[in-house]
């Protein structure tokens, strides 16, 4: 097979960069820088759920605790933005190592309530721990200058360094699918039983599913406080663990730009509807419902479906 | 020539039990080392929970497991798989969501290692592509290479997953009804392949298609309720009135 690489497939993903590359100049830069943070995030998520079937409830803690060690690293030890990004996303990896070597020994609903536990913890820690600052975060938090040289406190720079490393990570994360340990993970997502019986031994797979899922959803953490300069409790708090399986879901798990395109979604919700107070969650409840009922497969899923179907009309024509 | 080494897998006293009832009772099964062996007996006798303790998936309550003179008893699921060990399910055991090629490719990728290479491309898989077209031809199945597993009808699913319990190339195997399901084109091609690849391995199956089980075992082990009732060739088992009255009391065979 050819792969998830087809001709259609590259045409569009070029159409969605080049996109991408003129909308800062279109809308406003930091609801964009916002959308690819949270874009990173669901598609980090989606690494874990879609492609290993590991629903974690507890996502937040990497997304949070990376952010509020790059609001740390960058405010008060002064050293460059790649650094505390860096600092960030090891901590969450390691955070991912610890919390997952003991709940991939669960499965289903207990897997849930085990990674659900741990955020808990680590969001106490959030608000005991007095480096994070706690009801008030980290704030001011200074954008600094990459590599030293390159000025991020400009919109427009930062937003190309935020798509950068998006698609960066995009395309990794893609590549982690389309792996030979991809196609393990896949295996075991399908049929544990059997994978086992082929001698893999499966928590192996899913622990490192876990930590990669875990350091990028660390990375989005970390380049959000570098958009917002802020870390705060917010984002370790158990809503955002339930606001990236909503993205997930809504744009299509298990492929390339659903969980992308889910997030870009919740976010402009929340944007647009901002005055709506708390109507906003009413919305994005009936919205909810709507997709699940009408798009079995989320949003990406479903045209996929629609298109495959149409083309294959035409040839057939 | 040691005795011992003639027997591939040696059990001793082995006893499963459950909440309430014994599903394995003392079971001491040695299976020759090339021979193709069959486990039958009425349901509920503890066949395949017998499969499940050989196979790790299941602990024993008491009771050892030898491979290859080598205590297993205490070994995991995967350990077991790697000392070639291989066992197929009684429920069609296929990877749904991938392709008939690479549900044998997984396995073939498991003997070939780097199976942990997250940074690689899955293209470097593609130079065991030939290796995967041999094994589909040995269940003639090269026509379905790129269709999703999920989709191929019950009888083909248990063709594949046979196909990719070969690509392990294990030492021995063991089928849990093999036949099960299957048209009868199906079970003659199966046969034939079973009977080919015994050749240098040693086959352990539950099998209740007595017309199979007695054209191709060497040594039949009848069990009942947990219990060994009898054991020995086709012509032996066949004629024991036991085994006779344990099969005409059972509405299921």
């Amino acid at each position: 097979m050819g792969g998830l690489w087809g001709k259609r497939e590259r045409l569009a993903m070029l159409l969605l960069l080049l996109l991408a590359l003129v909308a800062p100049f279109l809308v406003y830069p930091v609801f964009l820088m916002k959308g690819l943070c949270f874009a990173l995030f669901a598609s980090a998520f989606n690494l874990l759920l879609g492609y290993s079937g590991l629903l974690s409830f507890g996502h937040a803690m990497f997304f949070g605790f990376a952010a509020y060690v790059t609001a740390h690293m960058g405010k008060v030890w002064g050293v460059n933005p790649e650094w505390a990004i860096l600092g960030g996303v090891v901590t969450a990896a390691a955070l991912g190592l610890l919390t997952g070597w003991l709940a991939i020994r669960r499965t289903g609903i207990y897997f849930a309530m085990v990674t659900l536990a741990f955020a808990q913890m680590m969001y106490f820690v959030a608000i005991q721990a007095p480096f994070t600052h706690g009801e008030d975060g980290i704030q001011g938090v200074p954008r600094g200058r990459l590599f030293g040289f390159i000025d991020l406190g400009e919109s427009l720079t930062l937003y190309y360094f935020v798509l950068l490393v998006f698609v960066a990570s995009l395309w990794f994360l893609n590549r982690v699918v389309q792996s030979p340990f991809g196609q393990v993970l896949k295996a075991i997502r399908d049929n544990e039983q059997r994978a086992i019986s082929l001698g893999y031994a499966v928590n192996r797979f899913k622990l490192l599913a876990f930590v990669l899922s875990a350091a990028f959803s660390g990375l989005a953490g970390s380049m959000k406080c570098q958009v917002f300069q802020l870390a705060s409790l917010a984002d370790v708090h158990w809503h955002s663990s339930g606001e990236v399986v909503l993205m997930t879901l809504l744009g299509g798990i298990g492929s390339l730009m659903g969980p992308a395109v889910g997030a870009f979604l919740v976010v402009s919700i929340e944007n647009y509807f901002a005055e709506a107070g708390a109507w906003v969650t009413i919305i994005q409840g009936g919205i909810f419902v709507f997709c699940v009922l009408l798009f079995r497969a989320g949003i990406i899923g479903t045209l996929s479906q629609w298109l495959k179907g149409l083309y294959s009309g035409v040839g057939k024509a | 020539m040691a005795v011992a080494a003639d027997y591939i897998v040696e059990t001793r006293d082995l006893t499963k039990e459950f909440k309430g009832f014994t599903a394995v009772s003392g079971v001491s099964l040695r299976v020759r080392r090339h021979s193709i062996h069959a486990l039958i007996g009425p349901n509920g006798a503890g066949k395949t929970t017998c499969f499940n303790l050989l196979t790790k998936f299941l602990v024993p309550t008491s009771g050892r497991i030898f491979f290859n003179q080598r205590d297993i008893t205490h070994a995991q699921p995967a350990a077991v798989a790697r000392l070639g060990m291989v066992r197929s399910f009684q429920i069609s055991a296929v990877f749904s969501h991938l392709s008939v090629l690479e549900n044998v490719r997984v396995a073939l990728q498991r003997r070939r290692g780097g199976y942990f290479h997250f940074w690689r491309s899955d293209r470097i898989l593609d130079q065991l592509n030939d290796q995967v077209m041999d094994l589909l031809q040995s269940v003639g199945m090269t026509g379905d290479v790129h269709r999703l597993a999920g989709e191929l009808s019950y009888g083909r699913k248990r063709a594949l997953e046979i196909a990719t319990t070969l690509a392990l190339d294990p030492e021995m195997l063991l089928l849990d009804e093999p036949m099960a399901g299957m048209s009868s084109e199906d079970v003659l091609l199966i046969a034939a392949l079973i009977r080919r690849i015994s050749a240098n391995r040693t086959i352990l199956m539950v099998e209740h298609n007595l017309n199979v089980v007695a054209e191709l075992s060497d040594r039949i082990s009848v069990l009942k309720q947990g219990r060994i009732l009898a054991e020995g060739t086709y012509q032996e088992v066949s004629n024991n009135p036991e085994v006779v009255e344990a099969y005409m009391g059972s509405p299921d065979d």
